[in-house]
């Protein structure tokens, strides 16, 4: 197993930089938007973008919540019982703009799912996803509206995000599996 | 987790990942909606050979939050009294299609039975056999215990430390008995009380300390828990105790007993209580019981059972 690195803390700060101007900028302003993070990662990715958004508009506090997806997955026979986390949305989604906020697109399935979940708790005006990586090899008709890098990669390939909130560090690796 | 027959087979990890999910499970109970569609198109049957309107509707209501369709096969008035062996009745079960069986029996040991025999394919969920064991309401109590001491802060954790008294009909109990190996699995310390005709003979070798005398055992030091078993009613005449107000002096969660608890003190009962007799209405009504919690924490703790059991790949588990 070979890893190489992709993106390391100032990488990950400028694009989340970048990211929250683009959804100022889509937005037209910071008015009515929740930000809801899929957990683990994408939570903390985004209370890192609602920390940026108050440099950018001061004042702006902008409500972060956790949305778990694991009940409302379409993949809980083909791998072990997945454990759960937190759904934790302090405001009420009914009407609002919400950016998902993921670390890693992939099959596009947990974001299936989160739409779902997303239902049962209100029904916002608007839905848009943010992403940290985007590897491909999408499943299901989803695209980001907010990237951070596009990272082409093989089925083989792990990506990894590991951040210092969470893991102790900023990094974001691709490991090349060695054939097996 | 293939089947969930008894809380001995429970590992720390797999005990508290059960409890973490129950977290997630009672979040979704404050909910305007309050269902998940997360067992949609599986089938759950509760086979009931004992009559439970209160584990039986739990066990439902949890089913039917995660969109698990629910058969109820009571065994009064079934196939059963007709003579039904438990293998035909588990054949016609799979023949139909259940994924799950919640099975509650008078024989100890029916539910593992089950699970062996290859008959049926389903997970077995044991919901009290005999005066075995009834591992979620040990779950549910555990539960109850870890979000009152833990509150927001319980998730990943286990009982370490926590002192737990558990009073009344041991012997029979099968509620104590999953309590006693849930307990220690998660490191609580546990104290039966009882008279010596109401506890196993084997007692000496369970991980507990004992005490035949209640206010003994409260005088040398107030436990963080109290449960108050359920005296039932039809063992009243085998001459375990010479009458019920004496049992209830003696070995009953009285007014005074009660008082002389701190505050801090949680008071359980697994239900339907006695009231007056193994627990006074002013202890069972207070702030410190948790017997209506324990109500609602069992849909939860019975959600992320069905899940565990329901969901994953059984390739993995065979």
């Amino acid at each position: 197993m070979t890893a190489r690195v992709i993106m390391q803390t100032p990488d990950i700060h400028r694009v989340l930089t970048r990211i929250a101007h683009e959804i100022l900028e889509s937005n037209r302003g910071a008015d009515n938007l929740v930000l809801l993070g899929i957990p683990t990662r994408g939570v903390t990715l985004a209370r890192r973008l609602a920390a940026i958004f108050q440099t950018i508009v001061p004042g702006a506090a902008i409500p972060v919540g956790a949305l778990d997806v694991t009940m409302y997955r379409d993949d809980l026979w083909q791998h072990p019982t997945r454990m759960s986390s937190p759904t934790d949305v302090p405001v009420s989604i009914e009407g609002s703009t919400v950016i998902l906020v993921d670390d890693v697109l992939y099959s596009g399935r947990t974001v299936r799912a989160a739409l779902d979940a997303m239902t049962d708790l209100g029904r916002p005006q608007i839905v848009r996803l943010a992403v940290l990586v985007d590897r491909g090899h999408r499943e299901l008709p989803i695209r980001a509206d907010f990237v951070g890098k596009n990272l082409p990669s093989a089925h083989d390939e792990r990506i990894n995000v590991r951040l210092a909130e969470l893991d102790g560090e900023d990094v974001v690796t691709i490991d090349q599996a060695v054939s097996a | 987790m293939r089947h969930l027959l008894s809380t001995s087979e429970l590992s720390r990890d797999a005990a508290i990942d059960l409890l973490d999910i129950s977290e997630d499970m009672a979040a979704v109970a404050d909910r305007e909606n309050k269902k998940l569609p997360t067992l949609r198109g599986k089938t759950v049957v509760n086979l009931f050979f004992e009559d439970s309107t209160r584990t039986r509707i739990s066990f439902e209501a949890a089913a039917k939050r995660l969109s698990a369709d629910v058969i109820n096969f009571s065994a009064k008035g079934s196939s059963v009294s007709k003579g039904e062996s438990l293998k035909d009745t588990a054949q016609t079960l799979s023949a139909m299609g259940a994924d799950a069986v919640v099975i509650r029996h008078g024989a100890s040991g029916a539910p593992a039975v089950l699970a062996a025999s290859g008959w049926i394919d389903a997970g077995i969920i044991n919901a009290g056999d005999g005066t075995h064991e009834h591992p979620t309401q040990a779950l549910l109590d555990a539960f109850t215990m870890r979000r009152r001491l833990h509150g927001a802060g319980s998730r990943g954790k286990g009982l370490d430390g926590v002192s737990v008294t558990i009073v009344g009909d041991i012997v029979h109990s099968r509620v104590a008995r999953s309590n006693v190996w849930l307990l220690k699995t998660l490191g609580a310390e546990v104290r039966l009380v009882a008279p010596a005709t109401l506890l196993p003979v084997a007692v000496h070798t369970w991980p507990v300390t004992v005490d035949y005398d209640l206010d003994h055992a409260l005088g040398e030091s107030a436990p963080d828990v109290i449960m108050m078993l359920r005296i039932q009613q039809e063992r009243m005449n085998q001459a375990f105790f010479p009458n019920p107000r004496e049992y209830s002096n003696v070995w009953g969660l009285s007014n005074a007993r009660w008082i002389g608890l701190p505050a801090t003190t949680l008071v359980m009962h697994p239900g339907p209580m006695n009231r007056g007799l193994e627990i006074s209405s002013a202890a069972a009504d207070s702030p410190q019981s948790t017997i209506l919690e324990q109500v609602a924490n069992g849909v939860s703790v019975r959600m992320a059972t069905l899940y565990t059991v329901l969901t994953g790949n059984r390739e993995v588990h065979a």
